[in-house]
């Protein structure tokens, strides 16, 4: 058993410090004392532990030390068997978990909403997808969890898929029956793996919605710089009892830097310290401001703050109360409008906003005077900008139809195309769409005359679309010979 | 007497300093440090997070400027809401006048009234009037649930730096106007227009304030200690209220005494200086 209040990096980054190490070693600006402009504009505290591995701050590519006890410290606050300090992102705790799961030609069950980085993995490594639509809500116009019974599905469909993936919470905080999800994938076989960038809180929050390691998933991939409150692209992997931590360990290393930051390591440690220590009145402040939001935009009239009276033990089997999504479209006007007008007319910068709804992303650093900026800017949206209610709009489900793996399409040789001109093609690049962030299209997958109306229509409407060579999707990499 | 001095920083180059004789009380309240001292040339003094509030000797110049000015322009104010004034200054103005039916005060530091009425009864004896509600309240808050209720509404706000942020906001200048009757007014405390961060929040207030009232001007008043003595306020209302066409014998005939504020002076208070003038034309 380790010490919660131990900071192991931490501590010995300050003894580095206090011991006045003379460098003769990268990187290269000696502790900012090479780029004061640098320095001046970061802080010269930040710069002087910008410094390399070295043995009394040992090793993130094979820790024996610090960084070993520092990892050992965060699987035991999170309930896991092992941890890894990630340095490459969510996006890189992700793919780990694909990658040391399913191999070439291996199938992996996945909602169509998953982050690009999971299909962006399966590009690496050559396993196939396999789709389950996520249900809808239609009033709201979100994706919500995966059902326990499409999920049954698709595996007596596919009893020879090795892992099934799951978003948990989604951006939104819809929560999966993480549970019983397991126990499915367990009994088959398979592994469980959770993208759990949104739910860092789980595990230390009280009344929360369960944690992936909780319900005894394999990998799950914590975004700490979410609501762990440590640096942005710094991020952790678990690993439950039955993984194999060291073959993860080498995963990692295919594509990890061997310069991995300590800014971003001693952030993991002070954080993971943190949340240990004061996680439980942490979460319970960020609750109460989300829900005392909710309430009081609930007065205002035409928003509707959803929360927990949502959960249908199924699709949506839990609601994360921290998270305040509000629905726009009852004062007549688009999420994204409502994004749009909080930052250019009020000054205030919220996370997204999509065709039918806001996230404002509430956490410890809040206070309440700007929590009541952000509801006193929505009661003058609705008074000054309001609309008749718009009518909710059904966000379309374009099945995918997956004709090759997604590394066959990406490395096969292809053909550019007109977009008019791509119909019966195989896509061999991503098309991916913001609102709502679900791809529409994704390498080896066959391409519709509906996917092909879709996309004109999400440009016409001013939707961000990414992915493909083509950057105003005018043309698709489709494959070559053949259709 | 001991060489004691309180100094102000008006910018970082620039502070005002003045000998204190001794500190009379000093707190952190939930919101900010709340303190007071006595000086010999002003009196007793408040400062709010080490920012000079009010003085003894000063302070009839600032809340004469932003109660006086409304109430002449509109005779038949009866709804008030001050928002701030936690010392009890505007009250005490707002008392001279019968017509006056109901006044609403909120004020988010309760610690500030309740140190005010303990060392600084000058100001404070307004908490006297009996037409006044006390209300311990977020002053954005208090006003989102309220529409078309308030003839008047005086912002008596700290600076944008601390807890008084939102009271230059857009969104709270915009639920003033919803709680203002048609011939409503909404006066604020509107900074300076002299040193460079002054302006800024001066220029950004009023930009605020043009996007919020088909009507909004400044007007400006000397006052020694805040910094560089230059201070505006804002008027903003939904009818047009033109300085030339105010009914001033009106107001005489009310028999109000006061130190800084004649009628004369409030016509001139509205004729800015031009450089002034050209920062606001820029925002609007």
């Amino acid at each position: 058993m380790g010490n919660q209040n131990d900071a192991p990096i931490y501590e010995a980054l300050q003894a580095l410090k206090i011991n006045k190490v003379v460098p003769f070693d990268v990187p290269g600006h000696k502790r900012g004392r090479g780029n004061p402009e640098l320095t001046e504009f970061l802080g010269e505290k930040c710069l002087s532990v910008d410094v390399n591995s070295m043995k009394p701050l040992d090793n993130l590519c094979h820790p024996t030390s610090v960084i070993k006890y520092a990892e050992e410290l965060a699987a035991e606050a999170f309930g896991a068997a092992h941890s890894f300090f990630m340095v490459g992102g969510t996006t890189s705790a992700v793919q780990t978990m694909v990658l040391s799961t399913v191999k070439k030609g291996d199938k992996i069950i996945l909602p169509r909403n998953v982050h690009q980085s999971v299909i962006n993995a399966l590009v690496l490594c050559g396993a196939v997808p396999v789709y389950i639509n996520p249900q809808a809500d239609p009033r709201l116009g979100i994706a919500l969890g995966m059902s326990v019974s499409d999920v049954r599905r698709t595996i007596n469909e596919n009893p020879d898929a090795k892992a099934v993936f799951v978003n948990n919470p989604t951006y939104y905080g819809i929560c999966s029956d993480l549970v019983n999800i397991t126990k499915l994938a367990h009994e088959n076989g398979m592994k469980m793996l959770v993208d759990e960038a949104h739910g860092t809180h789980f595990y230390f929050g009280e009344d929360m919605p369960v944690s992936a390691m909780a319900a005894g998933a394999d990998m799950a991939a914590v975004s700490m710089h979410k609501s762990g409150g440590s640096l942005t692209q710094s991020s952790i992997l678990l690993c439950g009892k039955n993984t194999n931590a060291d073959y993860v360990r080498q995963i990692i290393n295919l594509t990890q830097t061997t310069s991995g930051s300590y800014l971003l390591l001693s952030s993991l440690d002070i954080s993971r310290r943190n949340l240990a220590l004061n996680g439980k009145q942490t979460f319970e402040k960020v609750k109460r401001f989300a829900e005392y939001a909710r309430s009081e935009i609930r007065e205002i009239g035409g928003y509707y703050a959803y929360s927990r009276e949502l959960v249908n033990h199924d699709s949506i089997f839990d609601f994360d109360m921290t998270k305040l999504s509000v629905n726009t479209l009852g004062i007549g006007l688009a999420g994204i409008e409502v994004y749009d007008l909080l930052r250019d007319e009020y000054d205030i910068q919220i996370e997204f906003g999509d065709i039918g709804n806001i996230l404002a992303y509430i956490s410890v650093g809040d206070k309440t005077k700007n929590v009541e900026r952000l509801i006193s800017s929505l009661a003058e949206i609705k008074r000054k900008y309001g609309r008749e209610k718009q009518p909710p709009l059904s966000s379309e489900y374009l099945t995918p139809c997956v004709e090759m793996s997604p590394q066959t399409a990406f490395y096969a040789e292809k053909e550019s195309k007109e977009l008019s001109q791509c119909e019966n093609e195989i896509c061999c690049e991503f098309v991916m769409c913001y609102p709502p962030g679900i791809p529409i299209l994704a390498p080896g997958e066959r391409i519709t005359k509906s996917i092909i109306d879709h996309i004109t229509y999400a440009k016409e409407k001013g939707c961000l679309l990414t992915g493909p060579q083509s950057m105003d999707v005018s043309r698709l990499n489709v494959y070559k010979g053949g259709k | 007497m001991e060489d004691l001095w309180f100094s102000e920083y008006h910018t970082k180059n620039v502070k005002l300093s003045i000998r204190v004789s001794s500190q009379l009380h000093h707190e952190e309240s939930d919101y900010q440090s709340i303190s007071v001292y006595d000086s010999p040339e002003f009196g007793r003094f408040l400062a709010l997070d080490g920012i000079m509030m009010l003085t003894e000797k000063d302070e009839f110049i600032y809340h004469e400027m932003i109660t006086h000015v409304p109430m002449a322009a509109n005779p038949n104010i009866k709804n008030i809401l001050i928002i701030g004034a936690g010392d009890g200054g505007v009250l005490r103005e707002l008392s001279k006048y019968k017509s006056i039916e109901h006044i609403d005060l909120v004020e988010i530091d309760e610690r500030v009234i309740e140190v005010c009425k303990e060392f600084l009864p000058k100001t404070a004896c307004g908490f006297d009037n009996e037409k006044a509600a006390v209300h311990i309240a977020d002053g954005l808050k208090f006003i989102r649930h309220i529409e078309n209720k308030y003839d008047l509404i005086i912002v008596d706000s700290t600076d944008p730096s601390g807890p008084g942020e939102v009271l230059f906001t857009k969104e709270f200048y915009g639920n003033c106007f919803k709680a203002l009757t048609d011939n409503g007014i909404m006066v604020n405390q509107h900074e300076s227009p002299f040193y460079n961060d002054d302006a800024m929040a001066m220029k950004r207030a009023h930009r605020c304030i043009v996007q919020s009232f088909p009507y909004a001007r400044v007007y400006q008043a000397h006052i020694p200690t805040y910094p560089s003595g230059h201070w505006l306020f804002g008027f903003a209302s939904k009818k047009h209220y033109s300085v030339e066409k105010i009914d001033f014998e009106a107001w005489k005939s009310l028999g109000i005494e006061t130190k800084y504020y004649t009628p004369n002076l409030h016509k001139g208070a509205f004729y800015i200086p031009r450089y002034v003038e050209e920062m606001l034309k820029e925002d609007e």
